[in-house]
């Protein structure tokens, strides 16, 4: 198929209708819009669900009910929004529904701004909602990407039946880019759902919940839940280097619009003599822990810098993966404001000349 | 037994054999099988999907023979939009207590009635939060003794009870909104009647619908099972009169 040029909330709109989604649930938010006016012109011309709801609250629970039909459904919102799904979040995560959410991240706490921001990196990937729990989350960094990892989130959430949740930026929701979908969609084989509510036609009936009032019961689910992200954390790491070289004196790890930000700084030092890898995580959990120990263990590394659009969120993630074998650093803004490639460079130079302080 | 004896009286195909949790003397096993019998009745138990509330029926997949979600507090009316606008060829109704629907809930019932939400609710009302142990509802009665009104619930700092059917009743949208009580056996066949009226509109794809059931709480109300039949008799039906608030055919009742 060809390439064509799409702004990346339609684009995300468009991958999750070719990835077979049958529902899709929402309440209005900024900067995302432009996904539920998107589908609500595109799914009602395919048959299929676009409702829009009275609340985000609302929105989490109708994907537990639309889950638990076995139909693919899913939902985008952005950060205060994503804030109050979190409830449902936690009940589909308990009750293993497998549904997609996509947080198009604007800066917080609170009302924050609407400007692009990685502030929920902390809700994102530590559960964010009550309970021993994970959602596998995935970060893309240009609009094809967004593109092809919400077609593989329905997978994976099929596939652990967990709720699977992709986070971009603002930037990535607004940008508008060449893309091109497959000619076709096709995935690995799953397994039956013998598990949906679909009537209790000459079998017992199925039971969706997240109730456990024995404590031995409840321990038992959380234990499935466990083994299910230990099985992610070995088969579904997913991170990509770039400029990696035994030159490389500095490690950077960055992810979404951030980690494209530091290529472009990364190109220029290049070109300056200076020599700088990237290991940008694609999956945010399971997290690349290992990846990140082994290049920042190798001798030519002196120092590992985070590079984020928080206030350093992921840092904590990326000094369990270093282990204290280099020093890690921080660099980043938040708030809406995005560095540039030279503000980024700047910061390089000042850990280059030992200016940068530990910590952040 | 002859061979030609007639069966008249069974468990409904559409309950389970489970044993009651339910306190003595508490009418949710009556409205259990009530909804129980009405799905045999229509026969639509194996395409039906019920939705439990958190609260005294937050076990209520237990007793019903078909398939069952379990919902965070009040938000069940969420889970059955969602599920009936994937899958509108089954059956699905909510049950909800007070504290659920009227309290935490209160959003989701009121926007999932003004959609026209084709689901069935079932909202027993008892006046208190049973389950986390006689708390105030917002369906407790003035000057009614709860364990977080120890001295009656005061008007002046806690509002009036809320009359869900007459408020869901002013929603534009066409739908089926009744309140009954299942007190006597004169007002169980009426209650059959409500809510087989509700199930019926359901399946024929016409409406939301919701039957507001009065019920008993002896435990909470610090009642004998016959002292809470004529307290609801003589207190909360002055209170919340019975009858038919909504119909889609103009059929109310008072």
């Amino acid at each position: 198929m060809a390439r064509i040029l799409m702004k990346g909330n339609e684009a995300i709109a468009e991958a999750a209708v070719r990835a077979g989604a049958e529902g899709y649930f929402c309440y209005p938010i900024t900067p995302q819009s432009e996904v539920a006016e998107y589908m609500s012109k595109r799914m009602p011309e395919l048959g299929h669900v676009f409702l829009q709801a009275e609340s985000e609250v609302a929105v989490g629970n109708m994907l537990f009910g639309a889950a638990s039909t076995g139909k693919r459904v899913f939902t985008t919102s952005s950060s205060p929004g994503i804030s109050l799904m979190q409830e449902a979040i936690s009940y589909m995560a308990g009750a293993q529904l497998p549904v997609v959410i996509v947080n198009i991240m604007r800066g917080g706490p609170g009302l924050g701004g609407i400007l692009p921001a990685q502030s929920d990196y902390f809700q994102a990937t530590k559960g964010g909602g009550h309970g021993d729990y994970r959602v596998l989350v995935l970060a893309p960094s240009t609009v094809q990407e967004a593109v092809d990892l919400m077609m593989l989130a329905f997978h994976l959430a099929d596939k652990y039946r967990n709720p699977v949740m992709m986070i971009g930026d603002g930037m990535i929701g607004q940008m508008m880019e060449a893309v091109e979908f497959p000619e076709s969609y096709s995935e690995p084989p799953l397994p039956p759902k013998d598990w949906a509510a679909t009537g209790a036609k000459d079998r017992r009936p199925r039971i969706i919940k997240s109730l456990f009032l024995d404590p031995v019961g409840l321990e038992e689910n959380c234990i499935i839940l466990e083994e299910k992200y230990r099985r992610m954390k070995r088969d579904e790491v997913r991170c990509e280097l770039y400029n990696v070289k035994p030159t490389n004196r500095i490690l950077l790890v960055a992810y979404g619009t951030m980690a494209r930000i530091c290529q472009t700084s990364i190109d220029e030092l290049e070109d300056e003599g200076v020599s700088i890898g990237l290991l940008r995580p694609i999956s945010l959990f399971p997290f690349p822990m290992s990846q990140i120990h082994e290049e920042a263990k190798k001798e030519n590394i002196s120092v590992v810098l985070t590079v984020e659009m928080s206030m350093g969120q992921m840092m904590e993630d990326v000094e369990r993966a270093v282990l204290g074998v280099k020093p890690v650093r921080f660099c980043g803004r938040t708030g809406g404001i995005v560095p540039s490639p030279d503000e980024v460079k700047q910061q390089i130079r000042r850990l280059l000349n030992g200016e940068l302080e530990e910590g952040r | 037994m002859a061979d030609d004896a007639v069966t008249i009286f069974k468990r409904p195909v559409s309950l389970t054999e489970t044993v009651t949790h339910y306190c003595p003397g508490c009418t949710h096993g009556v409205i259990h099988r009530i909804v129980a019998e009405v799905l045999d009745e229509l026969g639509v138990r194996d395409r039906t999907v019920g939705i439990a509330p958190v609260g005294c029926s937050v076990l209520a997949y237990n007793y019903f023979n078909c398939d069952f979600l379990e919902a965070a507090h009040g938000r069940a009316p969420a889970l059955a939009t969602g599920f009936k606008r994937l899958r509108p060829d089954m059956i699905v109704f909510t049950y909800q207590g007070d504290g659920d629907l009227a309290s935490i809930g209160m959003g989701e019932i009121v926007h999932a009635a003004n959609r026209g939400e084709k689901f069935t609710t079932i909202f027993v009302n008892n006046a208190v939060y049973g389950m986390t142990g006689g708390q105030m509802a917002p369906t407790t009665l003035p000057m009614q003794i709860t364990t977080t009104c120890p001295f009656g619930r005061d008007v002046a700092h806690a509002g009036y009870p809320v009359r869900i059917a007459e408020m869901l009743a002013t929603v534009a949208t066409p739908g089926y909104i009744a309140r009954v009580a299942v007190h006597t056996p004169m007002h169980i066949i009426r209650a059959k009647h409500a809510i087989r009226q509700a199930f019926t509109y359901q399946k024929e794809g016409r409406c939301f619908s919701l039957v507001e059931v009065l019920s008993t709480c002896p435990t909470n109300w610090g009642q004998t099972p016959g002292e809470a039949i004529d307290w609801l008799h003589s207190q909360m039906m002055p209170y919340y009169p019975l009858g038919c608030f909504k119909d889609p055919d103009g059929k109310e009742s008072r």
